[in-house]
């Protein structure tokens, strides 16, 4: 056997039985054993990029580790950005690259670049294997590291001269041995039981639950919990799905674009229930005044994550599966009262809405809820990054956990369309929808010929507004409508001057989504007008195979509720101003 | 309040496990005063001490940051821990051309030693706990200080 061989069978004996990539000189002994072998499925993608995207949108869909294999120098650059996109949402994923010979390490080579240098800030652990004994080892640990305790991606920086290493045999270890490396997993039982009496005696509980709950797979119990203690929730954009829209406990998401009742009940508790979630700044706001009467207490499996943004009075640290277990059995039952009610009223006097004229432009808001109302009940969403993921999280109705793929923590525009070809390989069963807008569409749209090549049916909708619509947002509301670089069809004749579209604009659109459809071997469908928006997704999402559905929306519509940057998080804009 | 605190680091010795350290405080703009590191009487353990500036809720993150790298073993902050022996070393060069035998006096007063004179100036070296090392440098200053190398801070435990 050779190291190439040592690694697949190593990857085979972890489960992976699919992986993305892209091949090079530095890989190609790697690429000659995938080219014998049946039991392990290759996708060939336009972009390592890519690669790296569909590998972690196949992770969120599953909770199983996924897997691209790159070749050293320019491919292994090409993938930082998936890697961080991965850091950033705790995503389990292993990204292999090649690297130049061992001998030759550090003497600037051809495509050599110092791939553990590059990534040593942004990945969960990183390897570069240096004898090809090392690789059994190597390979359990990496896997290990990226799928447990909280879930991140590892490189692999892989010599070609131990691919090409000759071994006798080879025995794959049962067992890791990393002494420095151990999560935990369950909480001090004294910590819950102070946390039961908390919330026994909490006059205003309030649970704040994020992509920790689904990545410990936690949702059932959460939902338990709920039951049993009628405690309101608010739920990040990580978090979309483990607890179902219509759950009556429900308040939306919280933060800068979340709705007006969770933020109040996030200013207004005197108990706030953290679990999985990372009191990042778009949920907080200005820090000072965040949660400022309530008594906070923390579960997370991340020591580090407790206390680094506010001040902790009950810090847990554990799974939150095992933990929601735990505190259901301390907690006494708890019926809906006053509290209850003050959040449903919000709920009530400040629902998300819109409303779509018969005969006007298409409302983005209008195709989310469409889509929402057509798709089938189990449908897997994946957005890109800017408006339309934020109507996506607000106007769809989120029944299911790992069903809401979504770039939080960087916002990688270009995320969407390979991480939904990673869903849609992971599940051919489901529907996969992959909602992007005209900017984030065209970082990846090479990707659209791998869907159409290897029959992966992901249904895209582009919401068609003209404009790097998000930055646009913030312009019109911030800058004095200075649109600065933020129009997509500004041309060498437009005014220097522009604050929005005018008659005089530039007609031509380029480019022509639908023709770019149907030039990669997609069913380009294009919707103008109101009443032919049911019509595109009738047809777009019951279409065999891969279909890209351009929606042409209205072009200056602004997402909110918002509230803006650094402010109290019940300082809300609501567009009617 | 800002104040200094030394942490000692177990790792395991990996290699580039000095740059994942050193890395991880440059990326999260950490203020380090010194940094060294070491194999130990385990070949497979290193030891790394580390002076780093910042309040207690910042030394706090930088331990729980640092806890997380999969190479640490264990960490600990010796700063408000009384049975630890913490040493730095020093080497110093000051002008002599003038009042030598103060700078003897001291030398002595300090159980440093002298290990170069010239003409112009002496080299000594200290070694203790670095308290001291400073109030020597302290010291030494009146008289010209031309050069200067400290160790940074070792510690071990006492039991
Ligand atoms: C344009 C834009 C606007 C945005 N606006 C909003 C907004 O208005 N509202 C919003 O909510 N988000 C918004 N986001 C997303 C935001 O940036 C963050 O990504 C998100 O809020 C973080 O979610 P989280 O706190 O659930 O943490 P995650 O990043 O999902 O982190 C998960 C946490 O759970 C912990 N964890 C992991 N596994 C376990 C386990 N097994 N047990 C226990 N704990 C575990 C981890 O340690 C971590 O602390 C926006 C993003 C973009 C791009
Ligand atoms: C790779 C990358 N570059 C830049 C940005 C900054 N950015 C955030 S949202 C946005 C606009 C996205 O435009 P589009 O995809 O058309 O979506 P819309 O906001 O119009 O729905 C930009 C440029 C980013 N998030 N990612």
């Amino acid at each position: 056997m050779n190291g190439a061989e040592v690694l697949i069978d190593a990857l085979k004996k972890e489960g992976v039985d699919l992986m993305f990539g892209y091949p090079g000189g530095a890989v190609i002994p790697i690429f000659d054993v995938l080219y014998r072998e049946d039991k392990m499925k290759f996708i060939l993608t336009r972009h390592e990029q890519g690669a790296t995207h569909a590998a972690d949108g196949y992770a969120r869909a599953t909770g199983k580790v996924g897997v691209c294999l790159v070749t050293s120098g320019p491919g292994a650059t090409n993938t930082i950005t998936g890697i961080v996109t991965a850091k950033l949402d705790s995503v389990p994923i292993i990204v292999i690259s090649g690297q130049v010979r061992t001998d030759y390490i550090g003497s600037d080579a051809f495509q050599e670049t110092d791939m553990t240098g590059l990534t040593r800030s942004v990945c969960k652990h990183n390897y570069l294997v240096q004898k090809v004994d090392e690789l059994p080892r190597i390979i359990k640990e990496a896997f290990h590291i990226a799928r447990s305790g909280r879930p991140g991606p590892v490189s692999i920086d892989f010599p070609v001269d131990v691919s090409n290493a000759k071994v006798k045999s080879y025995s794959y270890p049962e067992t890791v041995d990393l002494p420095g490396y151990k999560p935990t997993l369950n909480g001090n039982p004294r910590q819950v039981q102070k946390l039961a009496r908390s919330i026994n005696r909490a006059k205003k509980p309030l649970l704040y639950t994020g992509g920790g709950i689904i990545s410990s797979d936690a949702s059932k119990e959460l939902q338990k919990l709920l039951q049993k203690t009628n405690i309101p929730i608010v739920v990040t954009l990580m978090g979309l799905g483990s607890v179902p829209y219509d759950n009556r406990l429900f308040l939306g998401m919280p933060g800068m674009h979340g709705t007006h009742a969770a933020n109040y009940a996030l200013m207004e508790c005197d108990l706030l229930i953290a679990v999985g979630a990372r009191f990042d700044d778009r949920i907080t706001g200005n820090k000072h005044t965040f949660a400022k009467n309530a008594k906070i207490a923390h579960i997370d499996i991340d020591p580090s994550e407790i206390g680094k943004n506010v001040k902790t009075d009950i810090p847990i640290v554990g799974d939150a599966k095992n933990l929601l277990s735990d505190l259901l059995a301390e907690v006494n039952p708890r019926k809906p009262d006053g509290w209850n009610n003050t959040t449903e009223e919000w709920k009530k006097k400040y629902p998300l809405k819109y409303i779509q004229p018969e005969d006007g432009e298409i409302l983005p808001q209008y195709v989310i809820d469409r889509i929402s109302q057509i798709a089938d009940s189990d449908t897997i969403i994946v957005t890109d990054v800017g408006q339309h993921q934020m109507w996506s999280a607000l106007f769809y109705q989120h029944k299911k956990p790992r069903s809401f793929l979504s770039s939080g923590g960087l916002g990688t525009m270009g995320y969407g369309l390979p991480a939904a070809m990673g869903a849609a390989m992971a599940f051919p069963d489901r529907m996969v929808v992959s909602i992007s807008g005209d900017g984030s569409i065209q970082m990846n749209i090479q990707e659209l010929a791998t869907c159409a090549i290897n029959k992966i049916p992901v249904k895209i909708a582009v919401l068609n507004n003209s404009y790097l619509g998000m930055v646009r947002q913030w312009q019109d509301l911030f800058w004095e409508k200075r649109y600065s670089s933020t129009c997509l069809k500004r041309g060498p004749d437009c005014p220097k001057d522009c604050r929005g579209p005018r008659k005089e604009c530039p007609q031509l659109y380029l480019p022509d989504f639908v023709k770019v459809a149907e030039a990669n071997g997609l069913k380009g469908l294009r919707a103008v007008k109101p009443t032919e928006v049911d019509s595109v997704l009738e047809e777009g999402l019951k279409v065999e195979g891969p279909a890209l559905m351009e929606f042409m929306v209205r072009k200056v519509e602004n997402v909110y509720p918002m509230v803006p940057a650094g402010k109290s998080i019940n300082e809300i804009l609501s567009g009617e101003e | 309040m800002e104040e200094k605190h030394t942490i000692i680091i177990t790792v395991a010795n990996h290699v580039g496990v000095l740059a994942r350290i050193s890395g991880l405080l440059a990326s999260r703009g950490y203020n380090i005063e010194s940094v060294i590191g070491a194999p130990t009487e385990n070949p497979d353990i290193y030891k790394i001490n580390l002076v780093v500036i910042g309040t207690e809720e910042r030394i706090e993150q930088v331990t729980k940051q640092l806890n997380k790298l999969v190479d640490t073993i264990k960490i600990i902050d010796i700063s408000h821990k009384k049975n630890y022996i913490v040493r730095e070393f020093i080497l110093i060069k000051v002008n002599a051309a003038k009042n030598r035998s103060e700078i003897f006096q001291l030398i002595e007063v300090f159980r440093a030693k002298i290990v170069d004179v010239t003409q112009n100036h002496i080299t000594i070296d200290l070694s203790g706990p670095p308290r001291k090392v400073e109030r020597f440098i302290q010291l030494l200053k009146p008289f010209g200080i031309k050069e200067f190398v400290r160790s940074g801070e070792v510690a071990v435990s006492e039991t």
